[in-house]
């Protein structure tokens, strides 16, 4: 995953702590650990993560923008609330956060009647 | 000062939104003439988005940064001790949700949602990059050239591959500068400035012999990426950023030669412009500046609003860098003083006249620089096929539409098509909107106006709404 990632982290130089502390959170329910000095949106880019939401018309992928609170496009679900901006929190210990990909949409199936899907997940969020 | 402040402990004479330059010299000389302050904002530390983790950078990022950087830790040391002699109250991870003309504010600290109310009110929120809308530009992978820095600054991230950076202004350059500092390959820099103008450099050299040290910084920045032999191409036209989940080549024109360059991080810059959100949320007057091409709110030489008791300062005023922020800063800290205390300053009146000369002095460089790096015509109003709205997907050609059918003004396009209706609020397409009408219906921006931004400015959910006291 981290392969992947679009930034790195600088060598530590000599002297200074080699990693930074961390936190552990779950992503999409999988645990990961986090940088706990950094934004949550700062960490996830770190670790790989390039897909944070579907955009709400077309389900294109988005991801950070800005990363200063003006574009809104690091939306992720925190703890159950959707719609957090990443870029303005930082990760806290045990911090469940879902990219906005995962969310149930809306499924229209023949006959028009609308239904929610199911999540694949453990459906624990309200 | 204010006896109702000792009895509330969330009334202040002066409340600060922005804990950036100029919120932190503003903060600084309030509490100094005894105010009683809160200075307020959105990040866990002080510093703004220039600053950024000043209070927690360490000797490698800053040999990166560079001297502009290390200013800040004066100013962060000022309100660390205020602070600490408990002359000035601060809260970090606070994002100003309504600010209304009789100065109360409601805000939500840590996630829940409290009110303060003031005599007087700062807005010093900063500015924001100017939208960059080209094919592909809400593809992952793509960012802002201030993205790029903020990372760095904040949590020493750099790219991991080849980066490509795209644009024009002075941020652009800084951040290639302190990439090859940092060891970062630079895959290319495509510069979209129309080329220097000498007729008109020299019509500004006056201002450009006065503003000396920032073109001697520009120059040395211009011969640093000169040195490390990166790729430069100019000219730039038909800039696409493509990909299918994620960007995968940057393809562009080039003095006439297209090119296709395979990246999967392209950062983009076409300047900065005032974050109006706060004020136009407050109906103030604003006007465009054909300048800088943007809005800039209509102030008073104290730096005060249209509305009486809110002033504005740093680049959420007009765009003029850190010193002249900071500046500004203390400029509107003395409109505070003298509107709580007309007659109380002795010296003030002078105090002011020298901060707005150093201020002049320092700007003396940016009719120049307004001109140089002018974004042009092709990055601003885009091509049909461009997404303008990124969060409600709506396009320019839907724009021209819209205008086609009689839309006269951005708040129409909301109902024609919910442009400007997302989760941004019209930050990241206000400017386009308002410049894509004026173009396809023949008037001034001016005249075209602006979104009527309405609070909630940042979003709330009901059980935090729920949780405010009536």
């Amino acid at each position: 995953m981290v392969a992947n990632a679009l930034f790195v982290r600088l060598p530590a130089q000599r002297g200074s702590d080699a990693s930074p502390p961390t936190v552990s959170v779950f992503l999409n329910d999988t645990p990961l650990a986090l940088p706990a000095d950094t934004s949550l949106a700062a960490g996830l880019l770190a670790a790989g993560v390039t897909r944070f939401r579907n955009a709400t018309v077309s389900g294109a992928a988005r991801a950070p923008y800005c990363m200063m609170g003006v574009c809104f496009e690091c939306l992720v679900e925190i703890d159950g609330v959707p719609s957090q901006q990443a870029c303005l929190v930082r990760p806290r210990e045990g911090m469940r956060i879902r990219t906005m990909d995962t969310l149930p949409g809306m499924v229209f199936p023949e006959g028009g009647e609308v239904r929610r899907a199911t999540r694949s997940a453990n459906g624990d969020t309200p | 000062m204010n006896p109702q402040a000792s009895t509330s402990p969330l009334s202040y004479d002066v409340v600060i939104i922005g804990a950036g330059p100029a919120g932190m010299a503003a903060a600084h000389r309030a509490a100094r003439h005894q105010l009683n302050v809160l200075l307020l904002d959105e990040q866990p530390e002080v510093g703004g988005q220039i600053y950024r983790s000043i209070n927690s950078t360490d000797p490698q990022r800053e040999a990166i940064l560079g001297p502009d950087y290390r200013h800040g830790h004066a100013l962060a040391a000022q309100v660390a001790e205020h602070v600490a002699a408990g002359r000035l109250t601060y809260w970090p991870n606070t994002a100003v949700w309504q600010v209304d003309t009789d100065k109360t504010l409601h805000v939500l600290r840590d996630n829940r949602p409290v009110t303060v109310q003031a005599q007087a009110i700062i807005v010093a929120s900063g500015a924001m990059e100017r939208p960059f809308p080209v094919p592909g530009w809400t593809l992952p992978g793509v960012m802002t050239a201030g993205a790029g820095q903020i990372l760095l600054k904040s949590a020493s991230l750099v790219p991991s591959e080849p980066v490509v950076l795209a644009g024009c202004g002075p941020l652009l350059y800084l951040l290639a500068v302190q990439y090859l500092r940092a060891g970062v390959k630079i895959r290319a820099i495509l510069d979209t400035t129309a080329g220097t103008d000498w007729k008109l450099a020299w019509r500004h050299g006056r201002g450009l012999l006065k503003g000396w040290r920032y073109a001697h910084k520009g120059l040395s920045m211009l011969r640093e990426i000169k040195n490390a032999e990166v790729p430069f191409y100019r000219g730039i036209e038909d800039l696409r950023l493509e990909g299918t989940d994620a960007l995968e080549r940057v393809r562009f024109s080039a003095d006439g030669r297209q090119h296709s360059l395979d990246a999967k991080l392209c950062l983009l810059h076409q300047g900065v412009v005032p974050n109006t959100q706060i004020t136009w949320s407050l109906r103030a007057e604003h006007e465009w500046d054909t300048d800088q091409l943007c809005w800039v709110p209509t102030l008073t030489e104290w730096c005060e609003l249209s509305v009486p008791g809110i002033y504005v300062a740093g680049d959420g005023a007009s765009i003029g860098g850190a010193l002249v922020a900071a500046l500004q800063g203390d400029l509107a800290a003395l409109g505070v003083l003298r509107q709580l205390n007309p007659t109380g300053h002795a010296g003030l009146s002078q105090e002011a006249a020298t901060l707005r000369a150093e201020i002049a002095s320092h700007l003396a460089i940016r009719p120049f620089l307004n001109r140089q790096y002018r974004p042009r015509d092709a990055f601003r109003i885009p091509e049909d096929d461009v997404l303008v709205c990124r969060c409600e997907e709506v396009t320019a050609g839907s724009i021209r539409e819209q205008v086609a059918l009689g839309c006269t003004g951005p708040n129409q396009t909301k109902s024609f098509s919910r442009c400007g209706m997302g989760p941004c609020q019209g930050r990241m397409c206000g400017l386009t909107v308002t410049e894509v009408i004026a173009q396809a219906s023949g008037q001034s921006p001016q005249d075209v106006g602006y979104y009527r931004i309405r609070p909630p400015i940042k979003a709330l959910t009901l059980g935090q709404l729920a949780q405010i006291d009536p």
